[in-house]
């Protein structure tokens, strides 16, 4: 191979890259990373991880006959929120609430309908399963809340707290969980076709001595390395967009941005994803380890310290520093603001510009270990 | 004289604490071709690695093409072991991509694909994708590739390994061809058949030069000390065994009915045997170089059990079919061998030889028809007819890594041998093929030879009566299969029966008898001498060698059928 | 039993023989432990939140004081106007911002309810709802010292297993599950493929060896590494995360092995499919991304739509989630772990024998 930088002869590298699309139109595992993972992760995010606990199966022992009793349990039946199972005795309930068949279990108290007579309530008692704490949290939280509308109802609102809260989700007011699982599945696809999928493509023609040929013959370093760029760059392209149509059309998740923006942050995070999985399949040359190697470097940051799902802030201070080093860290909010918001140019402009340095980092380092392969 | 297109001088080469070269020179003329010829791990890949300029020497001068490796790649032709090739693309695509590559211009593109296509007799499958293609094809498609730009230099590493003999031949053939056009070319071979038709040889050993010149040279050395062998009482396994183990005695081979010896003097005294002078080879000259083979007794086969030799089939198979949709890969495949008998299954790349002996061993299921071994039906009780046959793949496949020690105790308990057995059988093959330095070495990181050794060895240990061995010696060195088949003649005279596929027709002179399967059917069957004698009648050969027989069957068969591959 | 014992030990070799190959067994689960337990939170912390006081009061001071007070809340920066607090929300440099009127001051001191306003970054909706609850909950909190009327409680909560809700409780037995899925699945995932990519699976197939001893023992070595990888985490979720565990070991294990065995099924599953490493591997990772998605740890299994619900009654780690999270942190009688367990014990037997089958299918 010549190592002769600046060398890019056109026919040569339109030569390579036709080859490269064969490859990829040939080859089945290609075409399941690029269009079946995508609209795997898309359905099971979009379907499966509703963060929005909206239905949730309550236990309740209602000890008091009273008319005021039975008007309260019939406020728990009618929520939306949860589904009530009822029972006359505590402990059957415990022992649900024990084989996690239901999440928290409700006491109406005996002389609760007197109490509410001498207009001294006594209190209900709710046990949340403290095992599963999102989901405790937001079963205590309705039932308050149920229980808050129905002590008004009642005459006696002088119980509601004096401050209120105006809450006001700005972009997402109806809290579809979507908004944001969505733009992480792009992140995450495209961070498997840039990294995992040019590492093992790379890696095969280590392994399968093609690239032995191929460095014998007048091509150049750059040659080489755009001729990979460009496919799996245009394949990454190529998911993001058929991501994005369906995250609008079958999860009805809104492109308030530019498709320009869109595109060109999409375009930006591509370059260290790639840059990444060339340099792996360089330094291992062996389809299996890079394969693993892409999982850790590439599948799982991308996953669970780029602000996706779990809360940078919330993680301890050396984690949060290394997040600083993952390129997804820095699509996440541009991307969740390109669909949800609309353009930001100066908060993209300067995600792009960290994505691209890092993309260069990665570049140099394939670059490298390419050029001091065989030997 | 010209002057060489390549050139290289006291070429040094280290891989960490491992000299794989110690001052190698080498001088490539063009018009001819140069035979770079060496046992395993003698360095010859890495030579012309640092020549194609892929790797850097440590030490040496090197002048490529006018300069130093790697500058002139526009003027050099490289086919490396594994050709290549990409396998998902199609013939013409992978022309298409080297044509590209190589900046040949649109106008000359039909003109030389049509050329390299009918040159390699792809025309026909140019479609087809690399990966789908046979060996031998896909030997001439990677040099096709090589050639799209005619180079001045062309660097051929191993073209010939696993490749039949007519593919052989046929590659040397246009290879020689190019020469005329003035190509310097460079050919790494283990064949030392095929390093004796180059106008000069390379010979390495150990990373160190030991021969360089005409091939003349060293086969001149050897002239009367060659020698047809016969002897009316003993048959020629047992005479072979017992010559080997004589000191005057440097190599000897079986060729046909009788032995073909290489003496350590002109004048060897070997009483009773009966001596006819024969011209001598380059194989003779580098066996002799290598200090020569091993000798005729087989350690293995002395402690091995003995099996009567009965009339009962050892190997039985009956109109052997096997059908991939409505492709035939096997039809009709029908034989007997019996113990204390060498088969050869012989064929052409592609032609169903593979597909057959996996039917006989039990990795494939037949279509219909049947086979036995050792009087158990595959079908019926396959772990019984399993227990006793031995097997050893063409490709290396023991677990590479595990240590040669896991592999020896895994087989020997995979085949069933109580502790006191293991430990006996293991130690007696651990002597035999010299592994107790080894015995902690992963096995995929042996050298070749030592990854047959062990390989052998595995099969051997619970002392099967059939042994299948695909391909044994693919690759390896003339000294290893002499070792080889000192073991498998010794076994044989122990009474095990062996069924043997090869693409070294030397060592199709080892059988008993042959079945050559071409096209998905067996076109001839007999011993080495009656195959000879057929293709003699019908090629009109006087004295053909089994290589000559090979070729002549199959051409032969070629115009029975209605589609004539090539007028012949 | 001789050969089934060959097998499995050389089954054993392959994969602890290696000394890199061994710390890959352990290392990265470990590793992952770590990282998960405190990365993979769903709790919101450290939040940063922006505050618009245009009231500028004694009261206005107060609800600072007690945000700065709450532990979840780490910065308040102040903002002085509309265009500032547009900016601060949409670069993410806060998540939520209070917005408090001029009037507030003077309506708490009249003793009038006053509201607040709090404007939320919707596009990250559930770390947004859980701000809100925070908000709402200090708010109320100075509403009732304002008043000083000392009110009874209208709702009692009591969070059994976990009085105090730590996160860390429900994360390290959850990833137990996690990390056997991916330990599990991928080791055995390639265990067949593998052989048949290098050669040594018709060397095997040649042998005396029945199928079912090539399977099993082709199973000890992983159900083995799942069991010892189980008990590491229990370990080190007690003494170093210092999560209690309340129920029995020997059903803990006991259900372990049965969802190890289900896992395991499923590997060998896609290994008989694959030709290949490189599908084995896909393979894998295409099954094990829903298989834990889906489990109920990132999201509970009632949210998900009714066919989706059916689909996930083939996933193992469905069952295993509750069982793991109950034994540890409630006790869970056996009667229970039975009702969660038999469907694992059904997948198991059903991806056991549909590999067998698919082994003896794909042979040649």
């Amino acid at each position: 191979m010549s190592s002769n930088l600046a060398r890019l002869d056109r026919r040569r590298l339109a030569a390579l890259i036709r080859k490269e699309a064969v490859q990829i139109v040939r080859d089945p595992s290609t075409l399941l990373i690029a269009f079946v993972l995508p609209i795997l992760l898309l359905f099971i995010f979009g379907f499966g991880v509703s963060l929005d606990a909206n239905s949730i199966r309550v236990g309740m022992v209602v000890q008091d006959s009273s008319p005021q009793a039975d008007s309260l349990a019939q406020a728990f039946r009618a929520s939306p929120y949860l589904e009530i199972e009822e029972s006359p005795a505590i402990q059957p309930l415990r022992e649900r609430l024990v084989a996690n068949r239901i999440r928290a279990m409700i006491v109406i108290p005996q002389e609760f309908g007197a109490s509410i007579d001498r207009r001294a309530p006594l209190p209900i008692q709710v046990a949340t399963d403290g095992s599963q704490p999102n989901t405790a949290n937001f079963a205590a939280a309705y039932v308050q809340g149920i229980y808050g509308t129905w002590i008004e109802q009642q005459g006696m609102a002088h119980f509601a707290p004096t401050v209120g809260v105006n809450a006001r989700y700005w972009w997402n007011p109806e809290l579809k969980s979507r908004f944001f699982l969505i733009p992480g599945s792009i992140t995450i696809v495209m961070t498997m076709i840039g990294t995992l999928l040019t590492a093992l493509v790379v890696a095969r023609e280590w392994e399968r001595g093609t690239l032995e040929a191929m460095m014998a013959t007048p091509i150049s370093m750059t040659e080489f390395i755009a001729s990979k760029l460009v496919p799996y760059f245009v394949l990454g392209l190529g998911s993001m967009a058929l991501c994005t149509v369906l995250g609008i059309v079958v999860f009805g998740v809104p492109l308030r941005g530019s498709i320009l923006a869109l595109f060109l942050l999409a375009s930006a995070f591509l370059v260290p994803a790639l840059g990444l999985g060339l340099f792996i399949s360089a330094a291992t040359k062996n389809q299996f380890v890079a394969s693993q190697a892409a999982l850790f470097s590439g599948f799982l940051p991308s996953f669970l310290l780029s602000g996706f799902i779990f809360e940078i802030s919330s993680m301890p201070k050396v984690i949060q520093m290394v997040t600083y080093l993952v390129p997804a860290r820095y699509l996440i909010p541009p991307l969740q603001t390109v669909f949800a918001a609309g353009d930001a140019w100066g908060m993209f402009a300067r995600n792009i510009a960290v994505m691209l340095a890092f993309g260069a980092f990665f570049f140099f380092l394939a670059y490298r270990t390419t050029r001091r392969s065989l030997d | 004289m010209l002057e060489p297109v390549a050139i290289a001088k006291g070429v040094v080469k280290r891989f960490d604490a491992l000299i794989a070269l110690d001052g190698v020179d080498i001088a490539i003329t063009p018009g001819e071709i140069t035979g770079l010829v060496g046992p395993d791990a003698a360095g010859k890949t890495t030579l012309i690695r640092i020549l194609a300029g892929l790797m850097s020497a440590d030490e040496g001068e090197l002048s490529v093409l006018d300069g130093a490796p790697g500058t002139s790649l526009e003027q050099l032709g490289y086919m490396p072991q594994r050709f290549g090739l990409y396998e998902d693309l199609s013939v013409i695509q992978n022309l298409e991509l080297y044509a590209e590559l190589r900046g040949l211009s649109t106008e000359e593109k039909p003109e030389t694909y049509g050329r390299l296509l009918d040159f390699t007799d792809l025309a026909r499958f140019q479609d087809r994708p690399a990966g789908k293609l046979s060996g031998g094809m896909k030997q001439k498609l990677g040099l096709a590739c090589a050639l799209v730009k005619t180079p001045r230099l062309l660097l051929l590493d191993e073209p010939g390994v696993g490749v039949d003999p007519i593919s052989r031949r046929e590659l040397w053939a246009m290879v020689k061809a190019l020469t005329a056009e003035g190509i310097g070319v460079l050919w790494s071979t283990a064949y030392l058949d095929e390093a004796e038709k180059c106008d000069s040889v390379t010979m390495l050993n150990d990373g160190r030069l030991i021969y360089a010149g005409d091939p003349s040279g060293l086969t001149d050395r050897m002239k009367g000390r060659v020698f047809s062998a016969g002897s009316g009482t003993l048959d020629r396994r047992q005479l072979l065994a017992q010559l080997l183990d004589e000191s005057e005695v440097l190599d000897g081979t079986i060729q046909g009915s009788s032995i073909r010896l290489l003496t350590r003097n002109e004048h060897p005294s070997l009483p009773g045997i009966h001596l006819n002078s024969l011209a001598p080879r380059l194989e003779d000259g580098f066996m002799e170089v290598l200090g020569g083979g091993p000798g005729g007794t087989s350690a293995l086969a002395d402690a091995y059990t003995r099996f009567d030799r009965t009339d009962a089939p050892a190997i039985e198979a009956r109109a052997l079919t096997k059908k991939y949709g409505n492709f035939t890969a096997a039809n009709q495949i029908s034989f007997t061998a019996r113990p204390g008998q060498i088969f050869g299954l012989l064929g052409p790349n592609g032609a169903g030889k593979s597909t057959a002996f996996k039917m006989l061993c039990g990795l494939a299921t037949p279509t219909s028809g049947t086979c036995s071994v050792a009087g158990h039906s595959l079908k019926h009780t396959g772990p019984a007819a399993r227990q006793s046959l031995g097997y050893m793949a063409q490709k290396f496949s023991l677990y590479g890594d595990l240590s040669v020690e896991q592999n020896l105790n895994f087989f020997a308990g995979a085949y069933g041998l109580k502790k006191a057995a293991a430990r006996n059988a293991i130690d007696k093959v651990v002597e035999i093929f010299e592994l107790d330095s080894r015995m902690r070495t992963n096995a995929g990181v042996l050298p070749l030879g030592y990854k047959q050794r062990l390989a052998l060895a595995c099969a051997v240990m619970h002392e099967p009566p059939v042994l299948f061995l695909d391909e044994p010696t693919s690759g390896v060195d003339p000294v290893m299969r002499r070792e080889f088949w000192v073991h498998i003649n010794g076994l044989v005279s122990r009474g095990v029966c062996v069924l043997v596929t090869t693409h070294f027709m030397e060592e199709a002179e080892y059988c008993d008898d042959i079945l050559l399967i071409y096209r998905s059917e067996q076109i001839a069957m007999g011993s080495p001498d009656e195959l000879k004698a057929e293709a003699g009648r019908i090629a009109g050969l006087g004295d053909p060698t089994m290589e000559d027989a090979f070729i002549a069957l199959i051409e032969a068969s070629n115009i029975d059928t209605k589609n004539p591959r090539k007028a012949a | 039993m001789g050969r089934l014992k060959a097998i499995t030990i050389k089954e054993f070799w392959a994969l602890l023989r290696d000394p890199k190959a061994r710390m890959g067994l352990f290392l990265p689960p470990l590793i992952q432990l770590f990282l998960f337990s405190y990365a993979a939170t769903l709790e919101v912390r450290n939040i940063d939140i922006g505050l618009y006081d245009m009231s500028q009061g004694r009261h206005s001071h107060e609800l600072v004081q007690q945000l700065n007070g709450s532990p979840n809340f780490r910065r308040i920066v102040p903002i002085n106007s509309p265009q500032e607090l547009r900016q601060a929300v949409e670069d993410q440099r806060v998540i939520a911002a209070i917005v408090i009127e001029q009037d507030f001051d003077r309506r708490m001191a009249r003793g009038d309810p006053a509201d607040i306003g709090v404007v939320l970054d919707g596009r990250r909706s559930n770390a947004a709802q859980i701000v809100a609850s925070y908000i709402t909950r200090i708010a109320g909190g100075i509403g009732t010292q304002v008043k000083q009327l000392g009110e009874p409680e209208s709702v009692r909560v009591t969070n059994l297993f976990n009085p105090s809700l730590d996160f860390l409780w429900f994360n390290l037995p959850s990833l137990i599950v996690m990390l056997g899925v991916i330990t599990s699945i991928a080791i055995t995932g390639l265990s067949i493929s593998r052989e048949r990519e290098l050669g040594s699976f018709d060397q095997l197939m040649v042998s005396p060896l029945r199928v079912h001893e090539i399977l099993i023992g082709k199973m000890i070595p992983p159900l083995c590494i799942g069991l010892l990888n189980g008990v590491i985490f229990i370990t080190a979720a007690q003494l170093i995360f210092g999560v209690p565990f309340r129920g029995s070991y020997t059903l803990f294990i006991s259900a372990l092995l049965i969802f190890n065995f289900a896992l395991i099924g499923v590997g060998m599953f896609v290994s008989s499919l694959s030709q290949t490493q490189q599908q084995a591997f896909l393979g894998s990772f295409l099954l094990t991304v829903p298989l834990i998605m889906l489990s109920g740890f990132s999201s509970p299994v009632e949210n998900m739509p009714d066919w989706l619900q059916v689909l996930n009654h083939a996933n193992p780690a469905m069952y295993f989630l509750p069982v793991a999270q109950g034994i540890f942190l409630k006790a869970m009688p056996l009667s229970a772990v039975v009702s969660w367990m038999w469907p694992v014990v059904l997948i198991a037997i059903v991806t056991l024998s549909a590999s067998a089958w698919l082994f003896r299918a794909r042979m040649e």
